[in-house]
């Protein structure tokens, strides 16, 4: 049985009034941000950050602590939140921003005054309009109530923060695409080494690119002391997790978890959380922490939702989502829509991605509607291959980014699980499930 | 840290590799032999690792995993492997992936026979595709300018042409558009690629997506010829390779010159070819009679040319022009006009340069010394127009490497971005600026720009590492007040060079070669005498002579009887057409010495057909006085014949013999009786390794022998590049074929205060008036010069003169929306559009040359100091 | 004349501000020009260029790589379905194709009125809603087609006009804060700071050697 839901990012999130300034203060709003410049100095708060072993709550769940540490000196550096979120059937930074979004703005004014950014940036996903204007109000707000801009609440530090719209690119999400079109240009993802953003960032100045959600934990942690997010949770993984639940469940949404204490089954079929399947339905393969992850099955169940946890049965926490297949499903079709995702979305750049992106797309599609061949299953492993050498988890890449690399994914795991229905979309000419 | 120290070791395929930091792996690499598969990559542009297809293994914390070489520093001790099945399978894979949406059109693209992607498919590739999807597909093919098409199809998104676009010629006219698998190149609707660099995306294109117009299926690259050459359409001297097919040129591609032009030509250089085979060119000589043309032979056309010179004063004999040709080719015709029949009225400028004294006379800078100098004062005119290749050599020294640039010029250039201070002055007050620059009081209404920091940009830099730029800007003023200026500048910052901005091709090797007033050849002055000159010639001038403007006043007076016009079309290009005009009329005998009919040859008494570039050997010198090769791919055209040739006949129907047989002959005496030339032998100028020319006066800390090396080898097989590796241990030898003997010149440049050289500057100096305009006239890369209007494509590129005028000036004229204005001065009109440059002096009006249409030119006269015109609307 | 107006002219200054380069305003200044005109015109896109020192062709060159800037006449209302896994698994593809047959164009088309464009999305992050789709990226759903067409019948009949804005208004609540602090002064301060830190890290660094130490 899940433990009761300690919230920490989602705890106002059901309050309607919470929006505005004069909710977020009556819920306690504030008092992080006013902690952290009157009355520590900035180490201190990375001192806190660090002992928080808080994961970056992004998809890659590097521990925000040290990621702060890596920062390069100079005179000049920028924060920058990533709010793009695009991952498919991830939506909990879009839950954030519209229903608490002063707490976002004082988790990235937090981290700006512990990294001593000379400005920070929050980059929003462009289809997020409701979010935009409801930051753009809570911004507005910080601003005549003295927590941006001079001297924030009489003390000596002053800072600006901006709100940046995006235009509606996946890659984006990525810290360096998102760099670059923060810069107002197409999101070409940089080459690391040497494009590290902590080194080489925004306007080629040291820059921590900062998840929604990680920075939503910090006027909590600021707030409550380190160690009461290190009681929450288990090994690497501490305080609390936002899951986005979608796909064949009865009760899809967010929910806020305390980390590495919950399984699968226990949100899927936890009552007060997913409430299980449609009746007479049963589970055939959960996509976990976003699409580029690998699939897990009905045996898998009690894995534990941990960020070690899930990397130990080959796939990831990722992005926190997770989405539900029952036996309705067509594992091709649901492949070749991942699959699809990605041609659309690859930057182009790299040929590895732009080409084998497109070219599995159209033979998975070829697939799913009656044209495929069996010959076409070794195709498409061998081009799989030839984008991520080995096929293995975790992806080589042979790619820029990480964009690349994820392709070959669902398309390998569902041939290696289903291989069986990629032969009878072949052998009966059509789709089974139409 | 001496060299030898900086070096690295790493192994390749298990072989040692030496390095330098900061190398990059697949450089690296193809040094030891190893030539990694690339498409994106190029040696000139920043990497982008985007094609993969140089993935190899590189051994790290975590075991070996596959990396870009091309974005990879090497690092000591680095172990990569670039042929192992895994190294192989990922090249393989990004080749299948590439061939995947590629048409198979190769037997009607233009890049069939030399495309890295043909190639490496053939090599490497699979025989059949398992791709059996439908392709992309584009549009195809568009013109993106009138020089260039893309083809989308083709296209492999290796960003080469954007890179170049963007980060070297500064113009981002093309650019990616779309997303993933529908990323395609493209200009902006109803902005065309319109770049003077355009043609280099080209020739950097690892497939056939971008192609020129003017090679369009003219030739397969296995039926082309080749030859390197020097490109001679300005004076830059960039390296190229003249390629022909059915004895016709149909292509030149740039060499990578280290210290030239670094693999890139500016489009009218590369595509100029097209002039050799214009329908204008002369085929034989004629005679202009009172009845017309009338054909005649050469052996008709030297005698009666020979008479004339016969019962001719030997200061009434005058040649104008020869800067478009080869050394030898000048050499012989000073040797006649100055040696034999004893004229110093000898110019080879048109009254669009400068006075030669500052050429000859000053300390000369290379261009990597000027990229390379603390401080890089630039005064002439705007350089993308004139010398374009500088340009780009200049900017990027800025935009990479920090070069500091002051500018002092009438109005804004290109390079005016790139400038730490610019200063602006009014017509006729250059002179007075600079002496403002070293601390003089200056009237402020005349000048404009932070004259504070120039001062204190000019005092933070030892003078001594100081280059300055001097060029002509304005044709429509005295040429003197800029030359004091550039004297002063070179004067006073004691240890300063000089870079030469002399525009025209072979302008500076004119003027090192004797062919200006007052100087004889190795940049000597007549009156300097010269023991070796006298041992070779039969006479010399008894009296300084007149520069190209004197003599067509002379002319005007009765007192020139014979002239030559060396591809000197002096009614298009001469500054002052009237003068030109009425002067050729008052000459009785004027020899037209060219390839093309123009506007003077009409008024020429005897005609003589020249070979063109690329139809003859010789040699030519740069902007540095860098002596290199023209090449010779072509027979000449009908009955043309070398212009040194010509002089020897001429010579011989005057019963006088020049001593030359062959090039070698002249050269040989080039050697010996100049200073400047001492040393550099012919075959230590054929010498492999000399291909990128050879600075005169030898010296060895400037002779720099260079290896040859294939810089681009997928995009331009087999056209090996000159990468500089150091000077010589001794100057002794040059590697090559022959005896090449490299002995280290004596010559010293007799220098002394510039600025006593020249006159006084006694003219009067106005300022703003209030009912005309100081008239500025700047030259543009593609006028109505028959080199232009001559090649096809080119010709197309030619738009109308415009004007420019300050904001108030717009609104003194009363213009609004439409800039048609109506410009007197000098007895004539001229109608142009104008348009708002802020960058101007209230006061002043802005006009380009237009060449051959001689419209422009009718507004000024030569003795102006600075012209006036007056303009309405209209 | 699709330039900016002069009000939008004043916005497009306040964006450019609150960069420390002005590129950085390509993309807001897109989505201001859709404001102003329902798409990125040719003509939006050289003054975009020109605001940030660009040239129209790498203005084109970033605009066309996102799927919110339209570079082509779009609809007042722009209606995208997400078909992508989450809906996908709820009928998000079905919707789809309703929405084809309802408003009677095929996907990417504008109807004739040019009241709706119709869009396929990929996951609009409202996946606990599917399926799902967005009005001028104002969320919607879960949906059924009987839900799809009354939400066009309503935004036909202009009974939605305070929840959806037309298209291009991406946010109707504007900024209203410049930039409070320059940023030169901002790094001034960094670097005092940044330096006193550093006294306060040895001071502690060497404090706690002392008592390593004793």
């Amino acid at each position: 049985m899940p433990l009761p839901p300690l919230k920490i990012v989602s705890a106002r999130a059901n309050d309607p009034k919470n929006v505005t300034l004069e909710g977020y203060l009556a819920n306690g709003g504030y008092q992080g941000l006013k902690r952290a410049v009157l009355e520590m100095n900035p180490e201190d708060v990375r001192d806190q950050v660090m002992q928080a072993s808080l994961l970056g709550r992004g998809g890659a769940g590097f521990e925000a602590g040290r990621k702060w540490s890596m920062l390069k000196k100079s005179d000049i550096r920028y924060l920058v939140i990533n709010g793009d979120e695009s991952e498919p059937a991830t939506f909990k930074d879009h839950m954030l921003v519209e229903s608490d979004p002063h707490q976002l703005v004082e988790g990235a004014l937090i981290a700006g005054y512990a990294i001593g950014a000379a400005r920070v940036f929050i980059f929003l996903r462009g289809e997020f309009a409701l979010g935009f204007e409801r930051v753009q109000n809570a911004i507005n707000e910080a601003y005549d109530y003295g927590a941006i801009g001079r001297d924030i609440f009489g003390s000596k530090f002053s800072i600006d923060l901006v709100l940046h719209p995006g235009a509606g690119a996946y890659i984006c999400g990525e810290e360096t695409s998102l760099l670059e079109s923060l810069e107002g240009k197409r999101g070409f993802p940089r080459i690391k080494p040497p494009y590290f953003p902590a080194v080489i960032g925004l306007y080629g100045k040291p820059t921590i690119v900062n998840n929604v959600e990680t920075v939503a934990n910090l006027p909590w942690i600021v707030k409550n002391g380190a160690s009461s997010f290190t009681d929450l949770g288990a090994g690497r993984s501490r305080g609390t997790r936002m899951f986005a639940l979608s796909g064949q469940v009865n009760r899809p949404g967010t929910y806020e978890l305390e980390m590495a204490k919950n399984t699968f089954r226990d949100i899927i079929f936890d009552p007060e959380f997913g409430g299980g399947l449609r009746p007479g339905r049963s589970l055939k393969a959960i996509i976990p922490g976003g699409v580029s992850a690998p699939w897990l099955g009905p045996d898998q169940l009690d894995v534990v939702l941990g960020q070690d946890e899930v990397a130990a049965v080959g796939s990831m926490l990722g992005s926190g989502s997770i989405i539900v297949m029952d036996d309705s499903t067509c594992m091709v079709k649901a492949a070749w829509r991942i699959s699809k995702f990605f041609a659309r979305e690859s930057c182009g750049q790299c040929t590895p991605c732009r080409e084998g992106g497109s070219w599995i797309e159209k033979v998975m599609n070829r697939i799913e509607s009656g044209a495929g061949r069996e010959e076409d299953l070794d195709l498409l492993m061998d081009l799989c291959d030839n984008i991520v050498p080995g096929v293995s988890w975790p992806p080589q890449q042979t790619t820029i980014c990480v964009l690349g690399p994820s392709i070959p994914s669902s398309v390998a795991v569902s041939i290696k699980m289903f291989r069986d229905e990629y032969l009878t979309h072949i052998k009966e000419g059509g789709c089974p499930y139409d | 840290m001496t060299d030898s120290e900086k070096k690295l070791k790493l192994t390749v395929n298990g072989k040692e590799v030496e390095s330098a930091p900061g190398e990059m792996l697949i450089a690296a690499a193809e040094k030891a032999g190893v030539l990694i598969p690339r498409f994106c990559y190029h040696p000139r542009l920043e990497p982008v690792g985007v094609c993969r297809m140089c993935l190899v293994e590189v051994k790290g914390p975590r075991g070996f995993t596959l990396q870009p070489a091309c974005y990879i520093a090497v690092a000591d001790g680095m172990e990569v492997v670039t042929d192992s099945d895994k190294a192989k399978k990922a090249q393989d894979g990004v080749l299948e992936f590439l061939l995947a949406n590629h048409p198979l059109d190769c037997p009607v693209c233009d890049k069939g026979g030399e495309c890295p992607l043909q190639d490496q498919t053939l090599t490497f590739g699979p025989s059949e595709s398992r791709f059996v999807e439908e392709k992309r597909h584009f549009e195809k093919p568009i013109a993106i300018s009138k020089l260039v098409y893309l083809d989308r199809e083709r296209c492999i998104q290796c960003d080469r042409c954007t890179r170049f676009a963007a980060d070297i010629a500064g113009e981002a006219l093309i650019d990616f558009e779309g997303r993933g698998g529908e990323l395609h190149i493209a200009t902006f609707p109803d902005k065309p690629f319109a770049s003077y660099f355009s043609g280099n995306t080209a020739q950097i294109c690892p497939v056939g997506a971008l192609t020129t117009t003017p090679y369009r299926f003219k030739a397969r690259p296995w039926d082309l010829e080749q030859v390197e050459s020097t490109c001679v359409s300005c004076a830059v001297g960039c390296q190229m390779v003249v390629q022909s097919s059915e004895n016709e040129i149909v292509r030149y591609l740039g060499i990578d010159s280290e210290a030239v032009n670094q693999s890139w030509l500016c489009d009218k250089g590369r595509f100029g070819f097209e002039s050799v085979s214009s329908a204008e060119r002369i085929p034989s000589p004629y005679f202009n009679e009172a009845s017309g043309m009338v054909e005649t032979g050469w052996s008709q056309a030297l005698d009666k040319i020979a008479k004339a010179l016969k019962s001719a004063e030997p200061e009434s004999v005058a040649v104008i022009g020869g800067s478009h040709m080869a050394n030898e080719d000048i050499y012989t015709w000073v040797k006649l006009a100055k040696g034999v029949i004893g004229t110093d009225s000898v110019d080879a400028q048109l009254d669009d340069g400068l006075d030669p004294k500052i050429v000859a006379l000053s300390d000369r800078a290379t261009i990597q010394e000027a990229t390379q100098a603390k401080l890089l004062i630039l005064m002439a005119g705007d350089l993308r127009e004139e010398l374009p290749i500088l340009f780009l050599r200049i900017r990027s020294a800025a935009k990479k490497a920090g070069l500091k640039i002051l500018e002092i010029s009438l109005s804004e250039t290109s390079l005016s971005e790139e400038a730490e201070v610019s200063l602006r002055y009014f017509p006729g007050h250059a002179e007075e600026l600079v002496n403002g620059l070293f601390g003089a009081e200056i009237d402020p209404q005349l000048f404009a720009g932070d004259l504070q920091a120039a001062r204190a940009l000019v005092s933070s830099v030892d003078p001594a590492s100081v280059v300055v730029v001097g060029g002509r800007e304005n044709l429509a003023d005295s040429s003197l007040d800029p030359e004091r200026a550039i004297a002063k500048l070179l004067d006073t910052l004691v240890g300063s060079k000089f870079l030469s901005g002399l525009r025209r091709g072979n302008v500076n090797g004119a003027i090192d070669l004797g062919m200006v007033p007052g100087f004889v050849p190795g940049r000597s002055q007549l009156q300097a005498g010269n023991e070796a000159l006298r041992a070779k010639w039969k006479t010399l001038p008894r009296k300084a002579g007149r520069n190209s403007k004197e003599i067509l006043e002379s002319a005007l007076k009765g007192e020139i009887k014979v002239l030559f016009l060396l591809g000197a079309d002096l009614i298009s290009d001469f500054s002052d057409s009237a003068l030109a005009e009425k002067a050729l009329s008052n000459i009785p005998m004027v020899v037209g010495i060219d390839t093309l009919t123009n506007r003077t040859t009409s008024h020429c008494s005897v005609v003589l057909p020249a070979t063109a570039f690329a139809e003859r050997h010789g040699s030519t010198t740069n902007i540095e006085g860098r002596v290199s090769t023209l090449g010779k791919k072509l027979v000449g055209f009908s009955l043309s014949r070398p212009e040194w040739m010509i002089a020897v006949e001429l010579a011989a129907y005057m019963g006088e013999d020049l001593g030359f047989e062959n090039l070698h002959d002249i050269w040989g005496e080039i050697q010996e009786v100049s200073q400047l030339h001492r040393g550099l032998s012919i075959a230590a100028l054929g010498a492999p390794g000399a291909k990128e020319g050879i600075v005169v006066p030898l010296s060895a800390s400037k002779v720099q022998i260079s290896t040859r090396r294939v810089l681009d080898p997928i995009a331009t097989p087999g056209i090996t590049s000159v990468g500089v590796s150091g000077p010589p241990s001794s100057s002794a030898a040059l590697p090559g074929e022959g005896d090449p003997v490299l002995s280290e010149s004596t010559y010293s440049p007799q220098r002394s205060k510039l600025l006593e050289l020249l006159a006084q500057n006694d003219r009067a100096k106005a300022g703003p008036e209030a009912d005309n305009f100081a008239l500025v006239v700047s030259k543009r890369l593609y006028d109505h010069g028959v080199e232009v209007m001559s090649a096809k494509h080119l010709s197309e590129l030619v738009a109308p003169s415009k004007g420019r005028v300050s904001p108030k000036g717009w609104g003194q004229i009363g213009l609004n929306g439409s800039g048609l204005t109506r410009l007197q001065g000098n007895g004539a009109s001229v109608e142009l559009e104008l348009v708002v440059d802020p960058s101007l002096l209230d006061g002043v009006v802005k006009v380009e040359f237009d060449g051959a249409l001689g419209e422009v030119s009718k507004l000024f006269g030569v003795d102006n100091s600075t012209s006036r015109v007056k303009m309405e609307k209209v | 004349m699709s330039r900016f107006t002069k009000e939008m002219e004043t916005r497009a200054y306040e964006l450019l501000a609150l960069y420390p380069e002005k590129r950085s305003a390509t993309i807001p200044l897109c989505h201001l020009a859709q404001e102003q005109n329902g798409y990125l015109t040719e003509e939006s896109m050289v003054q975009i260029a020109d605001l940030v020192g660009t040239t129209p062709a790498e203005v084109l060159g970033a605009a066309s790589f996102y799927d919110m800037l339209h570079t082509e006449p779009v609809g007042k209302y722009v209606v995208g379905v997400c078909t992508n896994i989450a809906c996908l698994l709820q009928g998000g593809e079905e919707l789809l194709g309703h929405a084809e047959e309802k408003l009677g164009i095929a996907t990417g088309a504008t109807t004739d009125d040019g009241m709706f464009t119709l869009e396929d999305m990929e996951c609009i992050a409202h996946c606990d809603h599917a399926p799902a789709l967005q009005v001028n990226y104002r969320f919607f759903g879960p949906l059924t087609n009987d839900g799809f067409d009354t939400l066009v019948d309503d935004l036909s009949a202009g009974k939605l006009e305070s929840e959806v804005p037309p298209h291009g208004t991406l946010s109707r609540v504007q900024r209203k804060h410049p930039i409070a602090v320059p940023l030169e002064e901002i790094v001034r301060h960094r670097r005092d700071s940044d330096a006193k830190e550093g006294e306060r890290l040895a001071a502690k660094a060497a404090a706690e050697a002392k008592e390593g130490s004793n």
